[in-house]
């Protein structure tokens, strides 16, 4: 239920939250967004390599069962991370926004049959807590009354393969481009080529890394805005792809769908860059309420 | 024939001996009929740490398949959920026990460090390649599902699964074979990489982290 309130103040009760995030969980899970299906489509039409070729077809294959059929795309439904893009003038009532969030979780895992990942400590006991909670939330303010609510099951494989490091503040462009080709030739077939690759450059340690996160879930056929950054996703793209990687590092030239750059400002001292891969299971639905 | 060649495709079912492993080279398309054994990380943990303990493994490992996965629940009247191949190099460490204990296959995504092809080659075995992100595909292939250890471990329980048709390629072969490199070293455009050099053991990925 919404509300308008006299002071202009849009309220948004939880259980509308919980009850979208858990549609959200389960849609995501089994239907590809229509961008990455299209670019895998583009890429087995390129595919020189007969093996990688076949990979590609068996992914395409893959998003048609589990359309069909109600399966999950993968067997790792992931972390469930949630972005949620929070208007400032909404307030949220009938209880916590990350408690609805993780309300909304638990349910569309248990409900849509989704395969619990998390466990609660991570050096020690590592219980399951069998319903994938708690989500990883981020909250972005923005400016109106709207509530963006984005979920993305993010699946260990690729996760795992994501690389930090801090150059020179003079380093130029030249360091990144071998940090990324050093981190996805090193990863090989763990992250699930091929990919959508995400890369953060400026901010702070761990806002680099979100910035990243942000590059992954822009869409595969939407440059940066900025036309030098666009141009050194081409050629950084191109790089990738000359690697020989390929579909499921079979081999190939379709090593990445896109790879999509951040940048933010950042300390005179420092060059900040983070790397991470989104599998070709590039799972992401977004909801506004 | 636990290796068959038909024009079509390679078959191959349990038990696997020595010959059979030696007819399979690195970039065959393979076909896996019978029965396969999961196993993924906690219960790789489980079963070595009981061998070493002196006890026996839950199933006699001679000449069998493992499958690393671990897939969601099935819905109300099917066999298994999403069902495709985790990264098999988390479980690296433990792949030459296993071997020790009889396993001649191994089924994952991604490759293998250099200790396990060396492991591969010892033991006369070899390593397959599912499509990682293909679970739903996968999973059509599965024919039936009993969990027969480890049930506390959920998705990570050892199952024993039936397969009609289970599409894999070979990726290590026991010659010492491995696709991954193969492949690289046929596609890689040096050309255009610059500066940059590539690895010489590429395939054999990082020694932390992997996931599904």
């Amino acid at each position: 239920m919404t509300t308008d309130t006299p002071t202009g103040v849009r309220e948004i009760n939880a259980d509308e939250i919980t009850a979208t995030i858990a549609e959200l969980c389960q849609e995501a899970t089994h239907f590809l967004p229509e961008d990455v299906v299209a670019s895998i489509e583009r890429a087995r039409d390129t595919e020189q390599s007969e093996l990688g070729k076949q990979v590609l077809v068996e992914i395409l294959q893959n998003v048609d069962i589990a359309k069909n059929e109600q399966l999950p795309l993968c067997q790792d439904t992931g972390t469930t991370v949630v972005i949620v893009e929070l208007g400032q003038d909404v307030h949220i009532v009938g209880g916590l926004l990350t408690d609805a969030i993780n309300a909304g979780v638990a349910k569309g895992y248990t409900e849509g049959y989704l395969r619990a990942s998390m466990v609660d400590h991570p050096f020690s006991s590592r219980v399951n807590t069998k319903d994938n909670t708690p989500a990883v939330v981020h909250v972005d303010i923005v400016p109106g009354d709207g509530l963006k609510l984005k979920v993305l099951p993010k699946g260990g494989g690729c996760e795992n393969m994501s690389a930090f490091k801090v150059f020179l503040p003079s380093a130029g462009k030249e360091p990144i481009v071998d940090f990324v080709l050093r981190t996805i030739e090193e990863s090989g077939g763990n992250p699930c080529p091929p990919l959508i690759v995400g890369v953060g450059v400026g901010g702070s340690s761990e806002y680099a890394m979100y910035l990243a996160k942000k590059g992954v879930i822009r869409s595969v056929d939407n440059p940066s805005p900025d036309a030098e950054t666009a141009e050194f996703e081409r050629e950084l793209l191109e790089r990738v792809n000359a690697l020989g990687v390929g579909p499921q590092a079979v081999g190939g030239i379709n090593t990445a769908l896109a790879v999509n750059i951040e940048t933010y400002p950042t300390h005179i001292t420092a060059m900040p860059v983070a790397v991470n891969l989104q599998c070709h299971s590039a799972r992401l639905k977004e909801a506004e309420l | 024939m636990p290796v068959e060649k038909t024009d079509s495709e390679i078959r191959i079912s349990e038990p696997l001996n020595e010959d059979d492993i030696a007819q399979l080279k690195a970039g065959d398309h393979v076909r896996f009929y019978g029965t396969i054994y999961t196993a993924r990380d906690a219960a790789h943990k489980r079963l070595i740490s009981g061998v070493e303990e002196g006890k026996e493994p839950p199933v006699d490992l001679t000449g069998q398949i493992i499958y690393y996965v671990g897939p969601t629940p099935a819905r109300p009247g099917r066999v298994i959920g999403s069902a495709g191949p985790t990264t098999s190099m988390r479980m690296d460490p433990f792949t030459p026990q296993m071997l020790e204990l009889g396993v001649k296959m191994l089924i994952g995504k991604g490759g293998r460090g250099p200790m396990v092809q060396q492991a591969l080659q010892d033991h006369k075995a070899a390593y397959c390649l599912a499509v990682g992100g293909a679970g739903a595909l996968l999973s059509k292939s599965i024919k039936s599902l009993e969990v027969i250890a480890y049930e506390d471990l959920g998705t990570e329980s050892m199952k024993k699964l039936e397969v009609d048709g289970f599409p894999a390629i070979l990726c290590c072969d026991m010659f010492g074979g491995d696709l991954l490199q193969q492949g690289r070293n046929q596609w890689r455009q040096q050309d255009k990489l610059g500066s940059y050099e590539p690895i010489g053991t590429a395939s054999a990925g990082k020694t932390d982290g992997g996931g599904k």
